[in-house]
């Protein structure tokens, strides 16, 4: 049975290269890439950061023909998540239905050179995934929820509203199909991880070369030391926090007397 | 002024922090609440991951309580004793209130029942407060009117509270009452802390009053003594199994929380007692009512993202 699958997929995809014209050779072209910083510290001060992806195609040969495009994608880490929907219930409002949402990045931004619904294939999507509904999945949803898609919908729009995912269908300058660039905001609401950076060549809607790099987003100095601290030691931490309540509190005492008497 | 906070991981803006503690330290100095029922809500508003905030806010609470009552000890307006018997009660509550909210987590639906707990809470008290401090008023403004300024009302007359056994005298009170009424209303005080994430003042202050006989000066020193122990409590119960106290966020809150806490107290003094509760009562009753049109007014949004495994 998996020999037969495996014969069967063989000869798919034989047909495939028969089919595709031999005019688009692999590794024809090839992306150059640069990052205006490839770290981006939290400090306690980090207002959101503008990120600056840039590069050229490197290619041997002459230009090929067909539309070039170019798309470039960051995603940050991902952390598996339950979307809600509230329903109302004896007259008041509450989660009735929750779908757990297995993959949904933290942050995603998809810059293109132009709609994506135009320079992109729905195969190459899904190959990919590319676009924003494709780069969350949403798996085992309850077999009582007929319309899990509302659900993913929802994340995407909650998550849009606040900056998190966004789509700029024309947010990559292509400049004599050799040169490009794009600016991607990254909000103040960072998440802490690695935030993987991609990069499309498209022909004809499909992917001709493509290009991985990784941002790394870290929090540094103070934030860091806390960060660590409450969980390396917590109770020291908990006591840490309490004692500059305490401090606090007590400074403030002292602090007004001291004024009053002097008033 | 944007600050990032290291372990809510998001941004805000460091004197919105500053003004939100320094409004909750003045009630808190004020009335003798922490101000936990209205600082956790606010920090949900302004985009605080909820396990955050009211983890913070029992750290925040431990200072602007710690500020009031140190003022109000100066004054010499805290019942140590009382104090002590309340915070035993408090304790053996907590611990209570924290096996009940496991459980309730494990259902799912633990936002709901604590919004519910909310609005029953605050909608009973905050109706019999009010009730009782117009009362109070208008008895006065007759008793002015017929120009009996000798007469003084009893405070209380003797009920089931004094037949009690195990009796002991509360000097700083004027009270000679069982130890059982003040253990119960601690153990009770401290199952709503662990369930509701706040100080319990809002519920101790009524129940010192009303049940015990407490004279009202008195009893929101004594409060805010028991208090600042039992949320350091879980303060420390936060840190070490949830690592949800954001430090950054608590000293903000609280540089603000302690001034205004300052300022509560010093307020508080000038104004009657009558007047005192009927404010209260009505700031009570105000967030009771926004809670309750939360749960009956369509929300915009019907959908909600929350971290998988909790609800």
């Amino acid at each position: 049975m998996t020999g037969l699958l495996t014969r069967l997929t063989l000869l798919v995809s034989l047909l495939v290269t028969l089919l595709i014209p031999a005019a688009r050779p692999a590794q024809a072209e090839e992306i150059v890439m640069g990052l205006s910083q490839s770290s981006i510290a939290i400090t306690t001060n980090f207002e959101g950061s503008d990120i600056l992806i840039f590069g050229a195609i490197k290619r041997e040969a002459s230009i090929p023909e067909g539309d070039l495009d170019v798309i470039v994608t960051v995603a940050g880490p991902s952390r598996p998540l339950t979307v809600w929907r509230k329903e109302r219930r004896m007259g008041i409002w509450i989660n009735t239905e929750g779908v757990p949402v297995d993959r949904a990045p933290s942050f995603y931004a998809v810059a293109a050179s132009g709609p994506l619904a135009e320079i992109l294939s729905q195969t190459e999507d899904l190959r990919h995934r590319i676009s924003v509904p494709l780069a969350i999945r949403a798996v085992g949803a309850p077999e009582t929820i007929g319309d899990a898609q509302s659900f993913s919908d929802a994340l995407i729009r909650i998550r849009t509203e606040n900056a998190f995912y966004s789509a700029l269908e024309d947010g990559v300058e292509v400049q004599e199909e050799t040169l490009f660039r794009t600016s991607i905001r990254l909000p103040a609401n960072l998440t802490e991880g690695d935030y993987s950076t991609r990069i499309f060549l498209l022909r004809d809607k499909q992917v001709v070369a493509q290009y991985v790099t990784t941002i790394d987003v870290r929090k540094v100095g103070l934030e860091r030391f806390l960060y660590n601290l409450a969980h390396g030691q917590p109770v020291l931490y908990g006591l840490l926090s309490l004692a500059l309540a305490v401090l606090g509190g007590w400074g403030a005492s002292a602090f007004f007397r001291i004024v009053l008497r002097q008033g | 002024m944007q600050i990032y906070l290291p372990i809510a991981e998001v941004s805000v803006n460091a004197y919105l922090l500053l003004g939100l503690g320094g409004i909750v330290g003045v009630l808190s100095g004020l009335f003798g609440v922490g101000g936990g029922f209205l600082m956790t809500p606010l920090l949900f508003f302004i985009g605080i991951p909820p396990a955050v905030a009211v983890a913070t806010g029992t750290n925040q609470i431990v200072a602007s309580s710690f500020s009031g009552v140190l003022a109000h000890l100066r004054r010499k307006t805290v019942d140590l004793k009382m104090g002590v018997v309340l915070l035993a009660g408090g304790m053996v509550g907590a611990g209570i209130g924290i096996i009940i909210f496991n459980y309730l987590k494990s259902l799912g639906q633990v936002d709901l029942l604590v919004t519910l707990f909310y609005v029953v809470f605050l909608g009973i008290i905050g109706g019999l407060m009010f009730v009782e401090s117009l009362t109070a008023i208008r008895r006065a403004r007759k008793a002015r009117r017929a120009g009996g300024a000798g007469v003084v009302t009893k405070r209380r007359q003797r009920n089931w509270v004094h037949v009690l056994p195990f009796k002991m005298r509360f000097r700083t009170s004027g009270l000679y009452i069982s130890v059982v009424p003040p253990v119960l209303i601690g153990v009770s005080v401290g199952i709503l802390t662990a369930i509701m994430g706040v100080g319990g003042g809002f519920i101790m202050v009524p129940a010192m009053i009303y049940l015990l006989g407490m004279p009202t000066k008195v009893v929101i020193g004594t409060s805010l003594f028991q208090i600042i122990f039992v949320t350091a409590f879980t303060t420390m119960l936060h840190a070490v199994t949830n690592q949800t106290v954001d430090v950054v966020l608590a000293v903000l809150l609280l540089l603000g929380g302690v001034i205004g806490a300052q300022f509560g107290a010093r307020i508080g003094v000038k104004l009657k007692a009558e007047q005192l509760r009927i404010l209260l009562a009505a700031l009570v009753l105000a967030v009771c009512f926004k809670l309750t049109l939360d749960l009956l007014l369509m929300p915009s949004e019907l959908y909600s993202i929350s971290a998988a495994g909790g609800s």
